[in-house]
């Protein structure tokens, strides 16, 4: 009883709303990029380890530089960076795309948790420094439901929303989309009309990485304002799930993120109600919810979602 | 008059020289020394066995291999075309055996990629595509629906996308690699109208194939290669089969099986109205029955894609069949497991070596102990006799001269003709009453061909029951007792191959049924 | 041996050389003063890794007792890869494993350890078999990705651990510790100095790594395996269940990671923590790969790997932090994965040359 009146309660409060967009964001950058890789035939599922790099360096960028957005766009170059090694390896030399990116996720982990000591002073997390501030939507009244929901949000969060838009334009309306489907499915013929399947993965796969590290900035200077050990906690793999459950395509991955963002929320709400009092020590139990949805998501929804046929598979150009 | 061997001077009035051609490859000397001469306007064959060598040159002509040595000029320019844009820029155009098509887009979008108009910010302009492939598609009679996805559309018609693809970018010099692979006789026909056609309009066009009928009903030169040398190069109104294959093979060749006589024995297999769907679910066999007997080989014939090779998935438990039966000297063994019906005495060659009936990472030996692997002799107590693998194995590639004969190399460092021969082995070895055989010499050279049809013979001598499929009309007709035509998932009719033309049996590969086509030449 | 063989055995190690090149350079990076003093800051920590790995008997002993839980972890992921599952949830395995086997070890104090132990283990390699078979039976019956089930399992285990050592199986202290196992159910120790004691889980691990090498190379079912590996295609064709031997291939490498964590609870701890696994799991990853997922070349691989951790723990006392390993370890993974940027550097440039 007591849980239906929580479930209740959070659905009509509006920072349920908020935290769901809050959540969304940076699954959807990294959906979005994971898509973009995805599309042109390159699995990448380091999307997790870019995201604690981009996570990281927005921090050292709001750290060295004093100013957050400074980090944001050191974050992109490092997401491009790391994004590079496994398009290096995957595309180049033909790399199982599975491994190449399990390497790149143990090295984010590695080097972020390896470089807070020198860099910052003290292990396990930083200190706190400015976030990107949020854009406050004035003309909203104060205490409107409205206001408790969008009133004061992040513009990353208006960034992740456009960039569904630009992400549809491109792989659907441009000559540069055509070939990227082309590729993805079929990089032989793609080959034999002289379209660069080399290229088109390499910018797939970097685009993953932009994408993926602003997500992972999102966590830290867009919300939080600092960085912690292992801070991803996952995000990276819900997020492929989300591609999964969204077709690989844009509005679905929109949908999807809204979705695994609302669980998210949802679990939080539930565990800061008072009517419900949960325990610090059943807290757990709650937190694997989202994981046990993606699991059932990845099991249910294979067959009935299809990636693009080339995907995972290595091309290597004829002699 | 013999063929004419030009001077530079005069390679102005030629669309292609190829000269003194070399590419190698790690393990073959794929193009010795070759010289192509083709005259502008005129339809060239080049001719040989799988593996002479031939559609290596053409990839050079196109740009996708980089010759080692020689010379290419493209209507008396000498040229070095270093990938296919600029194969494709100097009017050269390509036609490949295994379609260079993308299943999910639109006939439109296939013909105009790398290619296409755009507007500002590189939005793809789709509308005036659409215009321009219409109006292509209406110039030369080759119809097509600008708005269909290529994965949706027949074999014939995506041939035809292949054909616009070269023509939207303006070729006017056509390779074609092995264009009639795929067709029925009447749709070869069909298509050299169009070929035709286009040398009417000014085209030049290399046609490759293993099809000697089709060279001389087509072509105006033939040039023939063997081992990656050329072995003779003529007109093609002073040559025939016969000197031609003889050309390719460097020997007298049979050109058709020598088959005796036999009663065929007791029943041994079944099938009632089977009905089987494809990997969409669709229908792909549609109401099959047939009785299979000891002792004689059962052909189907048929166009790729009718259904032949879900019917002989089903059969070997590697499909499911939605509805019918399946039975096996008298039981029905009906949606069986493969293992089961593999210990009931069934073998099968099955039509994908690479993909389905051998593993190339495994030695020569595991894959002939493949399927045998958890029983004696192979195996005791779920233990592998190695000894046993070895021995066998050795003896079997012995006997079905598989080259090299060892059997510890890799499957996958085999040529083709050789992994096929270990197949056969391996399925042979079974020691089967009934066997289904699926495609088994497709891409092999003439002396494995032989090999094999002799092997299937033998088996028949011996009173195994054998399903034969195969895409190759000549080999239907000349190895099997009784032949069924499969279309669109239903027997249009069974015939004995003595009793029909390739003109009727190219009508019910079309469509028609037996009674149709009886009628029609009756009437 | 062929040339393909020393290839196999070439890569890991110049994979290894390299890694350990780069992680050079980061120290000298982060290190301070001039050039000279931070080489000498190098060759500090390099021999205090040395010294902390095999300097003395307690270190060696310490090494040898970070090796056994990683040669099983390692089992656990290059049989998978053996068959083509791609198993990255061995720490969850590990975690489950050792869980249950702690529950039950705490209430077997009634058995006599005859039949505590070997019950014990028999659990806990059940409870891995079956925490890893989820993720083999989605994918044998969906075709779900096995990389991303097993982490979403491992996340859910790592909640589960957590939830189970905070709550209903905690000892009654502040820590997130259960309470201690029975006396019973304690691994004998082959030998001890001082504070460290070895048990006799390595010969259990060794046993393993013996008994998965017998498996592979000389049973029917090893065949199987590998051939669902390389071709399902072929395999089906040839009358193999593709879809048993996955759920098998991963419910045995459940069962080596379960054990592993079974080991660490009986022969090391004596009870569970939520730290039990640290990471020992996803080793198993680095550890297949440079074994290049043959069994002796795994318990090679887990004595480098084992020397590296116990040596890095040395290691921070100068200063170097130990997330050093993990840089190493996904240097090598990336570089093993990528064999052909090895085989380039190394000068062995096969050029494919596009033949049919």
């Amino acid at each position: 009883m007591n849980f239906l009146k929580a479930f209740f309660e959070s659905f009509t409060n509006p920072t349920f709303y908020k935290l769901t967009l809050s959540a969304a964001t940076p699954l959807l950058f990294a959906s979005l990029g994971g898509m973009f890789s995805e599309k042109t035939g390159v699995v990448n599922i380091a999307l997790e380890g870019i995201m604690l790099l981009g996570a990281f360096t927005g921090v050292v960028g709001a750290a060295l530089f004093g100013s957050p957005w400074i980090g944001l766009i050191l974050a992109m170059l490092v997401g491009i960076g790391a994004a590079a090694l496994h398009a290096m390896a995957s595309v180049n030399f033909q790399a199982n795309q599975i491994v190449s990116a399990t390497a790149i996720i143990l090295l984010a982990q590695g080097v972020t948790g390896f470089l807070l000591e020198p860099v910052f002073g003290q292990p396990g997390s930083t200190p706190i420094y400015d976030k990107i501030p949020e854009v406050k939507l004035t003309f909203l009244k104060e205490g409107s439901f409205l206001h408790g929901m969008i009133g004061s949000l992040s513009p990353l969060i208006y960034v992740a929303l456009v960039m569904v838009i630009v992400s549809w334009f491109i792989v659907y309306k441009t000559r540069l989309g055509l070939r990227i489907r082309a590729v993805g499915e079929n990089p032989e013929a793609a080959d034999t009309l002289g379209v660069s399947v080399y290229g088109i993965r390499w910018f797939g796969v970097l685009m993953s990485g932009l994408f993926a590290s602003l997500g992972g900035a999102y966590l830290s200077v867009g919300e939080l304002g600092q960085f912690s050990e292992n801070m991803t906690n996952g995000k990276g793999f819900i997020a492929l799930a989300a591609m999964i459950l969204g077709n690989w395509t844009p509005k679905g991955a929109l949908f999807a993120c809204l979705l695994f963002g609302a669980a998210e929320a949802l679990n939080e709400q539930l565990q800061s109600n008072p009517t419900l009092a949960i325990s610090s020590s059943v807290k757990p139990l709650f937190n694997l919810i989202p994981f046990v949805i993606t699991l059932i998501v990845v099991a249910g929804f294979v067959g009935l979602t299809r990636p693009p046929a080339a995907s995972g598979t290595p091309y290597e150009k004829k002699g | 008059m013999p063929f004419h061997v030009p001077s530079e001077d005069e390679y102005n009035d030629y669309a292609v020289v190829m000269k003194d051609i070399v590419k190698r490859f790690p393990k073959v000397l794929a193009n010795d020394e070759v010289n192509l001469f083709v005259k502008k306007g005129e339809i060239h064959a080049i001719v040989g066995e799988n593996g002479a060598g031939k559609s290596t040159l053409m990839n050079q002509l196109y740009g996708l291999y980089n010759p080692d040595d020689g010379d290419i000029f493209i209507r008396g320019r000498k040229l070095d075309i270093d990938n296919p844009k600029d194969a494709i820029k100097e009017g050269i155009g390509m036609v490949h055996q295994h379609f260079m098509l993308v299943g999910p887009l639109s006939v439109t979008e296939n013909i105009v990629l790398g290619d296409e108009p755009t507007k500002q910010f590189n939005v793809f302009d789709l509308q005036k595509a659409k215009k321009e492939v219409q109006k292509i598609s209406k110039d030369y009679g080759l119809k097509v629906d600008v708005n269909a996805r290529i994965e949706d559309l027949p074999v014939g018609t995506q041939q035809r996308v292949e054909i616009l693809k070269t023509l939207y970018r303006g070729a006017d010099i056509l390779i074609l690699d092995e264009p009639t692979a795929v067709l029925t006789p009447q749709e070869t026909e069909e298509l050299f109208e169009v070929l035709q056609n286009l040398q009417k309009d000014g085209k030049t066009l290399l046609f490759i194939t293993h099809k000697l009928n089709e060279v001389i009903e087509i072509s105006n030169n033939v040039t023939v290669m063997r081992a990656g040398k050329v072995t003779g190069q003529l007109p093609t109104e002073e040559t025939s089969q016969r000197e031609l294959a003889n050309m390719m093979v460097g020997r007298e060749v049979l050109l058709r099986v020598e088959k005796e006589e036999k009663e065929p024995g007791e029943k041994i297999l079944e099938v009632e109205n089977l009905n089987v769907n494809d990997n969409r679910s669709l229908p792909a066999v549609r109401g099959c029955s047939l009785d299979l007997y000891k002792g004689e080989i059962l052909g189907i014939a048929g166009v790729a894609g009718n259904g032949q090779s879900e019917l002989i998935e089903s059969i070997a438990g590697l499909r499911k069949a939605e509805d019918g039966k399946v039975i096996y000297e008298g039981n029905d063994v009906t949606n069986a497991t493969p293992r089961e019906i593999r210990e009931l005495g069934i073998s099968h060659i099955a039509e994908d070596r690479f993909k389905h009936a051998m593993i190339q990472p495994f030695t020569v030996a595991y894959n002939v102990a493949l399927g045998r692997h958890y029983r004696p002799p192979f195996a005791e107590g779920g233990f592998l006799n190695h000894k046993q693998i070895n021995k066998r194995s050795k003896e079997l590639v012995k006997q079905f001269d598989v080259r090299p004969p060892e059997t510890q190399i890799l499957a996958g460092t085999l040529s083709g003709g050789n992994q096929q021969k270990m197949v056969v082995a391996r399925e042979i070895d079974y020691d089967p009453d009934c066997m289904l055989v699926s495609q088994p010499t497709r891409g092999l050279d003439i002396g494995a061909i032989e090999f094999i049809h002799q092997t299937l013979l033998e088996m028949r001598g011996r009173d195994v029951g054998m399903i034969l499929v195969s895409m190759e009309l000549d080999e239907v007709l000349s190895l099997s007792d009784r032949i069924l035509v499969m279309y669109e998932g239903q027997f249009m009719g069974e015939v004995k191959p003595d009793e029909i033309t390739r003109e009727e049996m190219g009508l019910m590969m079309a469509g028609q049924t037996l009674e149709e086509v009886r009628s029609e030449s009756d009437g | 041996m062929g040339k393909k063989s020393w290839i196999r055995v070439l890569i890991p190690i110049v994979s290894v050389l390299i890694a350990l090149l780069i992680a050079s350079i980061i120290i000298i990076w982060v290190g301070e003063g001039s050039f000279m003093e931070r080489l000498q800051f190098l060759v500090t920590a390099y021999s205090e890794m040395i010294k902390g790995a095999f300097g003395s008997v307690s270190a060696f002993m310490n090494t040898i007792i970070k090796m056994s839980p990683l040669i099983l972890t390692g089992l656990a992921v290059g049989f998978g890869f053996r068959a083509g599952v791609f198993n990255i949830g061995a720490e969850g395995q590990m975690a489950m494993g050792a869980l249950t086997a702690s529950i039950f070890a705490v209430n077997a104090s009634a058995l006599p350890m005859v039949i505590a132990i070997p019950m014990t283990i028999i659990v806990g390699m059940l409870a891995g078999a079956v925490w890893a078979g989820i993720a083999g039976f989605l994918k044998a019956k969906t075709g779900a990705h096995e990389v991303i089930t097993t982490i979403m399992l491992n996340w859910i285990a790592y909640n589960i651990t957590n939830w189970a050592v905070a709550g209903p199986f905690n000892s009654g202290g502040g820590t997130p510790k259960s309470p201690e196992i029975a006396e019973s159910t304690k691994l004998p120790n082959v030998v001890s100095s001082q504070a460290t004691f070895l048990s006799y889980g390595i010969f259990i691990a060794i046993a393993a790594a013996i008994i998965m090498y017998v498996i592979l190379y000389r049973t029917s079912m090893g065949y199987e395996v590998k051939a669902v590996g390389f071709n399902p295609f072929a395999s089906e064709y040839g009358g193999i269940n593709v879809s048993k031997n996955i759920i098998i291939t991963m419910a045995i490498s459940g069962a080596l990671a379960g054990l592993a964590g079974t080991l660490e609870s009986i022969g090391l701890y004596y009870r569970f923590y939520g730290t039990l696994t640290s990471g020992k799991g996803f080793d198993g990853i680095s550890i297949a790969l440079i074994g290049q997922n043959n069994p002796f070349g795994i318990i090679a691989a887990s004595l480098l790997i084992g020397g590296l951790r116990t040596g890095s723990n040395q290691m921070q006392f100068v200063g170097v932090p130990k997330h050093i390993v993990t840089i190493i370890q996904s240097i090598i993974i990336f570089l093993v994965a990528a064999e052909r940027i090895v085989m380039t550097i190394m000068g062995w440039n096969k050029k494919k040359g596009g033949s049919k």
